[in-house]
């Protein structure tokens, strides 16, 4: 069934290096808690099956997988900066000026002191385009690593100053019709929205690309434990000899150009760049990192996660659209399930933490696992868990 | 320690007792942190709980404040056996607590944080003229002259430590538990508290007083208890103690902490401080690390012994990179390390064992084995990814190396024990390979049997050729594994030692009597 590759690709292809490493008896309770994310979209497709024939079909579940994919890239850059312990809300800002970017680029530029207008070849808009991502997050990363502004106040004050930058570009008017004109030899933007590879959507794979450097990144480079230390426990990783000043920075760094990506699709898929897209989607991001278990505390998720936690976000709306529930009731919904899964993961780590002692639950945990974290626990001659693995371990 | 050993230690029973706690066991998982512990606090007169750290000091007091409730045994308050739910229970039965670290919100007023809780009320809402007619006169009762409006952010240490005590006192504490109260304060200070404290047990007020500053505790108490280990190992009267007495029992005589290694030759200067300054943050003009100086020799185990706030804590971060210096010269075998950030300095050879593991030792969402490898990450990169086989073999060894009891490398950092956690940081910054590595108090908070471990371990990297500096507040530590004792007073080096000086020699260098 193409239908169920569509869905599963993402979470087959980040790398299992970690499996190896941990005792069968942590596997039980990790899946239990990604089956957490997991059985709610399961749940999701069987009950929208049921109300609507056209819901578990392959075009739409393709046409799904491509909404999912804007959420996706930059949810997954809103990983890496909720597992530093930061917060990115500029994210939805960026992705629109992104597209606003790509459209003034697309329509050419008058080069100064001649009368040439420019043409850039599509490969350069998006890296340009990559770069201005990048920039904003540079300079998010600078006021929370350098600065020490927090992650919440500098990024809604980029929030603002970015949404209004992109307004002014055209004084609030989009660009349309970002075709390129093969005279030109400017054509090609469509196809990052509209063509398909194998049958499968061009920015799903890009999706799936992201997916598997973010993954490979945590997992497997010296940034990836940098990053889980440093969002785990700042002091103690900074002692460790973790740059962590510089983490700061390149996480916001790498959320930005997340963000832009997802600019680029989004404009392309419309054939249209506004600078009001992407508005609230920072939330939608947000949300996405949270129902995928990650700890808003920092130190805690996964790409797995977050991108189970993006297809559960995705799959629920647009199935509320195919069934005919007013967009109103979707905003309901959606916030139901945001607190339904976060719910879940409490009463999910309670159980596993008396079964398990402990010492399964808090890897993968989103936010509740703190209050029994670093601090919890002053008086340390006291092993921290149940008494069967204090006995081997003291 | 049975029943009736513990009766015969107790001082002649008095009909004053208002509080007789017997046989009290507090378990933690398979940790016995109180193993039966009898205690009485007598009307109108200080009680001083002696103990090292993890003693079990802490958890006595938990106990009887209602923090935590006992395992078995049970608590007489005036006679009649009680059990309290919370601190507020025991706060309306007449017992509160006044924590080592001061549990006052600095953004609101002295009366504020004094009703914090139990605002009076009247017909339009909180009744400030009446909580401020009560503040007076709390603070007149305590010959202190603070204006109730003022914000305790703008209090001295000192002050603020009276706030909490009037605090307890307007809620009418009869036994008042004050852990630790003078740590923070100046002599002056001390002083005023002293003095606050004879006039509360003049009017019969019982206080339960715990402290490191083993002779000024002398001076203030009545009865000494003292608790090794969880258990009760002695109590008397103060007229039939001396300082001797106390330390004896406080450390025992029979345990040992191992000795010096010898039979080897230190090799040349590993690591050489010099002039080194750290000012203090809040007041410029003062140094908590006053141009010190010190060197240690490769295979050469140093002690630095000093109080709270003796500048112990600054100087090793300031030397591990931590804390910026503001003056002088870090050399690491001849090489000025006083630029470099701390991860240049590991790479140089050099790391640091933080004083507090829970909070810049360990990052508790990660495992034992990526915690123990999360300083050495660079030697097991293959072609820009992490080896995971090379990681599981640093690992291992480490584990190994530093005798981490755990099910293995994926185990979560939190199912260790304080020993075994204590252990993986010490192996995380060992397997950096360094020239020198510095602890700051690498026994706080673990068992008598996981310190000799440490300490063991410590001295046979020594005699590998590893310069060791540590620092302690527990005299008993000093006389272990060093070959040299530093004690450090007011950010100085007031007393430099070899291994074979006794504990009272290095307690007065120290300035441990800080009233005389």
């Amino acid at each position: 069934m193409t239908a169920s590759t569509a869905n599963r690709a993402p979470e087959d292809s980040g790398p299992k290096p970690r499996t190896s490493r941990i005792p069968t008896n942590l596997s039980i309770g990790k899946v239990l808690l990604e089956g957490r994310a997991f059985l709610a979209l399961i749940v999701i497709i069987v009950v929208f099956s049921s109300l609507s024939g056209n819901y578990f079909t392959v075009d739409n579940i393709i046409s799904m997988a491509s909404h999912v994919a804007i959420y996706a890239l930059l949810a997954m850059g809103m990983l890496l900066v909720i597992l530093n312990g930061g917060i990115d809300l500029s994210v939805g800002s960026t992705l629109a000026i992104s597209g606003m970017v790509a459209g003034f680029l697309m329509k050419g530029v008058n080069l100064p002191l001649s009368d040439h207008t420019a043409f850039p070849a599509v490969w350069v808009v998006v890296v340009i385009c990559c770069a201005v991502g990048g920039f904003v997050g540079l300079v998010n990363g600078i006021l929370v690593g350098r600065l020490k502004v927090a992650p919440f106040v500098a990024t809604l004050g980029t929030l603002y100053v970015v949404r209004g930058l992109a307004e002014l570009m055209t004084n609030g008017q989009p660009y349309n019709n970002l075709a390129g004109d093969p005279k030109l030899g400017n054509t090609g933007f469509n196809w990052l929205g509209f063509n398909k590879l194998l049958g499968i959507p061009v920015g799903v794979i890009v999706m799936v690309v992201v997916a598997i450097i973010i993954a490979v990144t945590l997992n497997r480079a010296v940034f990836g434990r940098w990053l889980y230390a440093s969002g785990g426990n700042e002091r103690a990783a900074e002692l460790s000899g973790v740059p962590v000043r510089k983490v700061k920075v390149r996480v916001y760094v790498a959320s930005g150009v997340c963000a832009a990506i997802a600019g680029l699709i989004l404009s392309s898929e419309l054939t249209a760049a506004s600078p009001v897209n992407g508005q609230s989607y920072e939330l939608t991001a947000i949300a996405a990192v949270v129902i995928g278990g990650a700890a808003l505390t920092g130190g805690r998720g996964n790409v797995r996660g977050t991108l189970l936690g993006a297809f559960v976000i995705g799959f629920l709306s647009d199935g509320l659209t195919i069934v005919g529930v007013s967009s109103y009731w979707q905003t309901v919904f959606t916030g139901a399930v945001i607190i339904l899964a976060v719910l879940l993961n409490a009463v999910q780590y309670k159980g596993t933490r008396r079964r398990k002692t402990g010492s399964s639950a808090p890897g993968a945990d989103g936010a509740t696992a703190d209050a029994a974290g670093p601090r919890a626990t002053k008086n340390s001659d006291v092993p921290q868990s149940a008494p069967d693995i204090g006995k081997t371990a003291s | 320690m049975s029943l009736e050993t513990a009766e015969a230690l107790a001082p002649a029973a008095r009909d004053d007792v208002v509080v007789r706690a017997r046989d009290v066991v507090k378990t933690y998982g398979g940790t016995r942190a109180l193993k039966g512990v009898n205690f009485d606090i007598h009307r109108g007169t200080v009680t001083t709980l002696f103990g090292e750290n993890g003693a079990g000091k802490s958890t006595l007091m938990k106990i009887l404040s209602g923090v935590e409730q006992p395992t078995s045994g049970s608590i007489e308050l005036y006679g009649e056996q009680v059990t309290f739910a919370s601190t507020v229970d025991a706060r309306d039965r007449g017992i509160s607590i006044i924590h080592q670290e001061l549990s006052l919100a600095p953004n609101l007023s002295v009366r504020d944080n004094i009703f914090m809780g139990r605002e009076i009320h009247n017909a339009t809402g909180i009744d400030f003229a009446e909580e401020t007619r009560q503040t007076r006169a709390l603070m007149a009762e305590l010959e202190e002259q603070i204006d109730p409006a003022t914000l305790v952010a703008e209090l001295r240490l000192g002050q603020q430590q009276i706030v909490e005590i009037a605090r307890a006192l307007s809620v009418n504490a009869r036994i008042l538990i004050m852990d630790e109260p003078t740590s923070a304060l100046s002599a002056t200070e001390v002083e005023v508290l002293f003095k606050v404290i004879h006039d509360l047990t003049s009017r019969g007020v019982s206080i339960v007083y715990i402290s490191h500053h083993l002779e000024e505790a002398l001076q203030i108490t009545d009865y000494a208890v003292v608790l090794r280990d969880g258990a009760m190992t002695a109590s008397a009267e103060v007229e039939d103690i001396d300082l001797e007495w106390i330390v004896r029992n406080m450390v025992g005589e029979n345990f040992d902490l191992g000795s010096p290694p010898s039979d080897y030759t230190f090799g040349d200067v590993a690591l050489s401080i010099q002039d080194v300054s750290v000012a203090d943050p809040d007041n410029a003009d003062r140094f908590l690390v006053d141009h010190l100086s010190l060197d240690v020799r490769a295979g050469e185990i140093v002690c630095i012994y000093g109080l709270m706030g003796a500048g112990r804590t600054e100087l090793l971060e300031a030397v591990a990179g931590r804390v910026p210096l503001s003056g002088g010269r870090v050399l690491l075998k001849d090489k000025d390390v006083a630029k470099l950030t701390i991860a240049g300095r590991i790479a140089a050879g050099m790391g640091l064992v933080p004083e507090d593991r829970q909070r810049d030792g360990l990052v508790q969402t990660m495992t034992v084995g990526r915690n123990m490898s999360l300083a050495s990450l660079g030697s097991f990169v293959k072609t820009l990814l992490m080896s995971p086989a090379m990681e599981r073999k640093l690992v291992d060894g480490a584990i190994r190396d530093v005798h981490v009891k755990t099910s293995g490398g994926g185990a979560m950092i939190g199912s260790l024990s304080g020993g075994n956690q204590q252990k993986v940081v010490i192996g995380k910054m060992l397997s950096t390979d360094p020239q020198v590595i510095l602890l700051d108090e690498p026994s706080r908070g673990i068992d008598v049997g996981a310190k000799a471990e440490v300490f063991g371990l410590l001295a046979a990297r020594a005699r590998e050729g590893l310069g060791v500096l540590y620092s302690t507040s527990e005299v008993g530590e000093c006389l272990s594994i060093a070959h040299r004792v530093v004690v450090m007073r007011r950010g100085r080096i007031s007393a430099e030692f070899g291994s074979n000086v006794a504990k009272e020699q290095i307690m007065a260098a120290s300035g441990e009597s800080l009233v005389s």
